[in-house]
């Protein structure tokens, strides 16, 4: 330790003194860029009036009292809970089929190495992306507006949902195959759909399969939510728990949510890491 | 019979890959186009199923301008004019019966054929393909686990299965070892005998060129600087065609491997290893 010590000294002696690890030019940027974040933050708290103060004493007595009420979960709520878990998984994997089965056409369209033509390019590539930016929430409250409450508005949201992700994943995938296998497959007389049940399917298979149980994951966890908004499934049943203060059954609702939810994802994602 | 008139084409960025080429070609033939890369060989080779389409003059195929073709005829003729690439462009997640089927795509509807419902006799016809090139063992096994000379075989039974009058092979052994080579030509030219099948090959290696061809056609910056049978080429007919002196690398060597096919194993016992 202290060799080490001297021997700094001595070389500092003989070279030109570094007095950090960056240049103070850069010290000086990113000085800066800490200023700015830090006063962007202070002007939008002060907007809203919201402080990291707020956690006061108050604020965690309130936790305590919640917690209180929520311990212990009444388990006996769990015959109550199933059924509508079942059906939130019906609306998943319903959701989650539709949009297979409809994002391959899609995601053909949207994949400008296999469509050669721009304008139905552009157009489906615009379609995708505007769905896309539509929550799956907003997606839920529209369908239930259209087709009234239920499953279905909820299965419509999913499907609708998944679609502009799947689609987008898909074509991404599709724009980065080995276009040789293509150029043979068109070469031996296939015409495009040949081409691209053979060509084209064979090598994203892995991915869409991959991409399609993410999605499917992605769907469990909305379709938690969608009851909220009279979409069908268990968020229904959370919603109406909470509006009569039956936090006990709330808190068993939770848990069990969140122990399937992790046990479908630890299942996927097992099945997605021996795919690829 | 495939003829030439006046054929050009200059591709969107301004190349000239072909200028005014005049050559016809009997059924039957075995040629040899050679010359340098980028000298127009794999453009005049992709003209002939109109993977590449000529900006001008006129391209015959048993009579017919193919210039003219609309899809469905480009898909007749693409039928019968089977093509092999340098890097065999099999569908490598697929296995070896999934892509040599896939040469009777242009004679089953679309229907059947995503549907994998294809004729006995076709299923039979791919699996003798496989046979006349000694791979039928490998038939149910994915295409990505075979060595490259494996890999090129079944591309060629790919093509036979098309039943094609013409066969194009696009640098067919350039990436390729010596032995391998010659034994994925040998099978070439066993075809073109046996079959009647008019097959033109893109080749870069001089020795190769003499020993398979009937007939060399040389090309340079897109023209044809020379054409006629075996016979009246040597070695300063290259030097004429490649503008320099005749190098190393313009030979593949390793001419003694043209032995009788059954010979070859070393390729197949290391593939096996890999596997």
């Amino acid at each position: 330790m202290s060799q080490s010590h001297l021997s700094t000294q001595r070389t500092n002696l003989h070279k030109p003194e570094i007095k950090s690890v960056v240049s103070p030019k850069k010290k000086l940027r990113n000085i800066l860029i800490v200023l700015i974040i830090l006063s962007l933050y202070t002007f939008s708290s002060i907007q809203t009036s919201s402080f990291l103060t707020q956690f006061n004493a108050e604020f965690f007595q309130n936790v305590g009292r919640m917690i209180g009420k929520m311990w212990p979960p009444r388990i006996g709520f769990a015959s109550a809970v199933w059924p509508k878990l079942a059906e939130t998984i019906h609306m998943a994997v319903i959701g989650t089929t539709i949009a297979c089965i409809f994002c391959l056409p899609l995601s053909v369209l949207a994949a400008n190495n296999i469509n050669q033509n721009k304008y139905l390019y552009s157009t489906t590539k615009f379609l995708l992306n505007v769905l896309r930016t539509i929550p799956e929430l907003l997606l839920a409250v529209i369908f239930v507006s259209l087709v009234g409450i239920g499953v279905f508005p909820g299965i419509l949201a999913l499907t609708f949902f998944s679609l502009g992700i799947l689609a987008k994943l898909l074509s991404e995938t599709i724009e980065s195959i080995d276009m040789s296998q293509v150029e043979a497959m068109r070469a031996s007389g296939g015409n495009t759909i040949q081409v691209i049940r053979f060509a084209v399917l064979p090598q994203i298979l892995p991915q869409f399969t991959s991409f399609s149980l993410y999605v499917f994951e992605i769907n469990i966890r909305a379709s938690v939510v969608l009851g909220f908004v009279g979409a069908g499934g268990i968020g229904l049943l959370l919603n109406q728990q909470i509006a009569f203060f039956n936090y006990k059954n709330a808190m068993a609702l939770t848990l069990i949510i969140y122990v399937v939810v992790v046990s479908i994802d630890y299942i996927s994602n097992k099945i997605r890491e021996a795919l690829l | 019979m495939i003829e030439f008139k006046d054929v050009s084409l200059v591709y969107q960025n301004g190349t000239e890959a072909l200028k005014n080429i005049n050559l016809s070609i009997s059924q039957g033939e075995f040629i040899v186009i050679v010359g340098l890369s980028g000298a127009g060989k794999s453009t005049l080779i992709r003209s002939i199923n109109r993977l590449v389409t000529p900006t001008s003059g006129q391209l015959l195929v048993d009579d017919d301008n193919i210039l003219s073709y609309n899809t469905k005829q480009l898909r007749k003729l693409r039928t019968k004019a089977g093509m092999i690439f340098q890097h065999h462009n099999l569908v490598k997640r697929s296995t070896v019966m999934k892509n040599v089927i896939s040469g009777r795509l242009g004679y089953t509807s679309t229907l059947k054929s995503i549907f994998n419902l294809y004729p006995k006799e076709d299923l039979q016809l791919a699996y003798e393909s496989l046979k006349r090139v000694n791979i039928e063992d490998k038939v149910y096994t994915r295409s990505d686990q075979l060595s490259g000379g494996q890999q090129q075989r079944v591309s060629i039974a790919r093509v036979l299965t098309q039943q094609p009058n013409i066969i194009l092979a696009d640098e067919p052994v350039a990436s390729l070892d010596p032995p391998t080579s010659h034994q994925v030509m040998t099978y070439l030219k066993e075809v073109n005998r046996e079959d009647k099948i008019t097959t033109i090959v893109n080749l870069h290696f001089i020795d190769m060129a003499m020993e398979y061809a009937d007939r060399i056609i040389g090309m340079r910056d897109g023209e044809i600087v020379f054409d006629g049978p075996v016979s009246e080429v040597n070695e300063g007919t290259f030097e004429d065609i490649y503008g320099r002196k005749i190098r190393e690398d313009d030979l593949r060597g390793g001419s003694e491997a043209n032995e009788p096919v059954s010979s070859f194993n070393t390729e197949d016992e290391f593939a096996q290893t890999r596997n």
